[in-house]
């Protein structure tokens, strides 16, 4: 059998959708193309099948919040990691989405394997997925309010007990009622 | 106590249907007019391996829909690491996949050491594939055993948790701790071998091979374990890459991807393994994958032990990121300087991100790490095989019945603390 040689993804991509690649950021022998959220979908089938880039499996999708000060296109940011088993290498696709409704088109259609991971992210980072066939949180609970991955969710935690403040917290502590 | 009213109950009434509206279009139209039936599996059984939930519409008993839900052991590592410095935030890690915790520091580490770019010598590498294959084993023989014992094997597991054990007593020389020793860490392990540690090892070696034939002995060939296994719960392998399995779940519909043969990571390009693989991709393949890994993760500890260099440092020297030995503090100002440094301020990583991913005993886990440019990371996210595989388990399950269920869980080696994280 034999193997259409690699083609360079920047390239391909570039060529094939002028308009999508915003931005090509190479770091730690790692490519990362930020994408116009509208072409999404279809570079993610375009990579998929063209012979020379295969990039045939989705590892992960990730979401990164640059709260409170991002000097970047959007607020959040969404990551696809690609592998092309054939060639051995990977790809990063990424979007960048505003403050108020981030929200992108999803790639179950592309992937099914998609499903969970974007579920993943609209439960703890609060980015929609446009046609997603399964909308409820993943993770939290369903009646939660609000999205722990995002940078301005406190984190919380208890106060350590030492013998000099344990009255103080213990004035404030929520207890079972008796 | 409030008194329950007649209101009540037509308020519960409202929220049950609420719930059941939810699954429309998930479940078949018949679950909603009652002609099958919708029954929880889970939290609480035995052969859901942890805290998983599965939601199943059962025709019969044949099981026409699987939604599995997830959740219940949710802790927050992954929010948590954000708050906390690199190198402090390992011990976390170990707490995700509880059985495989050196696979979960490896990935990390890896990936901490791409963002920074730091090298790690040799000898920690060889050192770190050691502790990868003893993790593999101590991984798998705990699926073996909670497998078997899953069809009603009790024996397997009780000889499969004795050799277990070894393995942890070895873990507990190298790193103080029997689970979740933390050992590896960013530029290389935390210390040295102890003198005791190789010893151990191998005698442990010596007997191992043999005490794998005696679970050979008691399944491969059994004539119920191959009625339980063989046809049950198939995945074809264009269907398992779509849906995203990995790791030994793969190679049982016998895709050749191991990430350590295809991209070796650690030195792992200079082992000669094999990457066994299965024709079926039913539960015996998975099954028999795994069983045939054991045998290769022998010989990877093997060649290690006569590869790995007498002497050499086990961590970087590079004393931006990696903290000096503690005998140095008392001769070398600049010791106490960097020391003083590390461990209250941590290292710096650029605003960039990176992914890396390593082969776990359950398949690819991969590692996103965003830095700020300052000593905590922006994000962390752990692509763990566990949640990618339950998510796709409906596809598995589809058609079989309920005693199949319990064989297909069983054979995707679930570790809810690995899903969720």
């Amino acid at each position: 059998m034999s193997v259409a040689p690699a083609l360079d993804p920047i390239e391909a991509v570039k060529n094939a959708y002028p308009q999508a690649v915003e931005d090509v950021v190479e770091y730690a022998g790692e490519i990362t193309l930020v994408l116009n959220p509208d072409y999404l979908p279809a570079v993610a089938r375009y990579v998929r099948d063209t012979a020379g880039l295969v990039y045939n499996f989705l590892s992960d999708i990730s979401a990164v919040d640059y709260f409170p000060d991002y000097n970047r296109p959007g607020r959040f940011g969404v990551s696809y990691h690609l592998l092309s088993m054939l060639y051995k290498r990977r790809l990063r696709l990424k979007v960048y989405l505003p403050e108020d409704e981030p929200s992108v088109e999803t790639v179950t259609s592309v992937w099914p394997g998609a499903n969970w991971p974007e579920r993943e992210v609209m439960d703890m980072m609060g980015v929609d997925f446009k046609g997603h066939p399964d909308k409820r949180r993943i993770l939290m609970p369903e009646d939660w309010n609000g999205h722990p991955h995002r940078r301005d969710y406190p984190l919380g935690y208890e106060t350590p007990m030492f013998s000099f403040n344990v009255e103080e917290i213990m004035k404030h502590k929520p207890k079972a009622r008796e | 106590m409030a008194i329950q009213t007649a209101d009540d109950n037509v308020n519960e009434m409202n929220e049950w249907q609420g719930a059941l509206d939810e699954l429309k279009g998930l479940v078949s139209e018949r679950a909603l007019t009652g002609e099958t039936m919708l029954l929880n599996m889970g939290p609480h059984h035995p052969s859901t391996h942890g805290v998983l939930r599965l939601l199943l519409e059962l025709d019969g008993e044949e099981v026409v829909t699987c939604l599995p839900d997830v959740g219940f052991l949710h802790t927050g590592i992954e929010k948590n690491i954000e708050s906390k410095t690199y190198e402090k935030a390992v011990t976390l890690t170990d707490r995700m996949d509880y059985l495989a915790p050196m696979s979960n520091n490896m990935a990390y580490c890896l990936a901490v050491e791409k963002l920074v770019g730091l090298d790690v010598p040799k000898r920690a590498q060889i050192m770190r594939v050691i502790c990868m294959e003893m993790t593999r084993l101590n991984s798998h023989l705990v699926w073996l055993g909670t497998h078997a014992i899953d069809m009603g094997a009790m024996s397997v597991f009780l000889y499969a948790f004795r050799e277990r054990e070894l393995l942890l007593k070895m873990f507990e020389t190298l790193a103080g701790q029997r689970l979740m020793g933390s050992y590896i860490r960013p530029g290389g392990v935390w210390r040295d071998f102890p003198p005791e540690f190789m010893p151990q090892l191998e005698a442990f070696l010596e007997i191992f091979p043999a005490r794998v034939d005696d679970y050979e002995k008691l399944l491969t060939n059994n004539p119920l374990w191959i009625d339980r296994t063989q046809g049950i719960g198939v995945i074809e392998p264009e269907k398992a890459l779509a849906w995203g399995i990995t790791g030994p779940s793969l190679r049982g519909s016998g895709v050749a991807w191991d990430i350590r043969k295809s991209m070796p990571y650690s030195s792992y390009d200079e082992f000669e393994f094999n990457v066994p693989l299965g024709e079926h991709g039913d539960v015996y393949d998975r099954f028999y994958v795994r069983i045939l890994e054991m045998r290769e993760s022998i010989k990877i500890i093997k060649q290690a032990i006569k590869k790995l260099p007498a002497t050499g440092p086990f961590r970087s020297e590079n004393r931006k990121f990696v903290p000096p030995p503690r005998g140095e503090l008392g001769r070398s100002m600049e010791a106490v300087i960097h020391h003083f440094k590390l461990w209250t301020e941590g290292f710096a990583a650029p605003d960039q991100e990176v992914f890396s991913a390593i082969e776990s005993p359950r398949g690819e886990i991969g590692v996103y790490i965003h830095g700020t440019g300052g000593n905590k990371p922006r994000r962390v996210h752990f692509k763990t095989p566990s949640f990618i595989h339950i998510g796709a388990l409906p596809i598995m399950t589809h058609g079989h019945m309920i005693a199949d269920l319990v064989a297909i869980v069983g054979s995707v080696d679930v570790v809810l603390g690995d899903c969720d994280r």
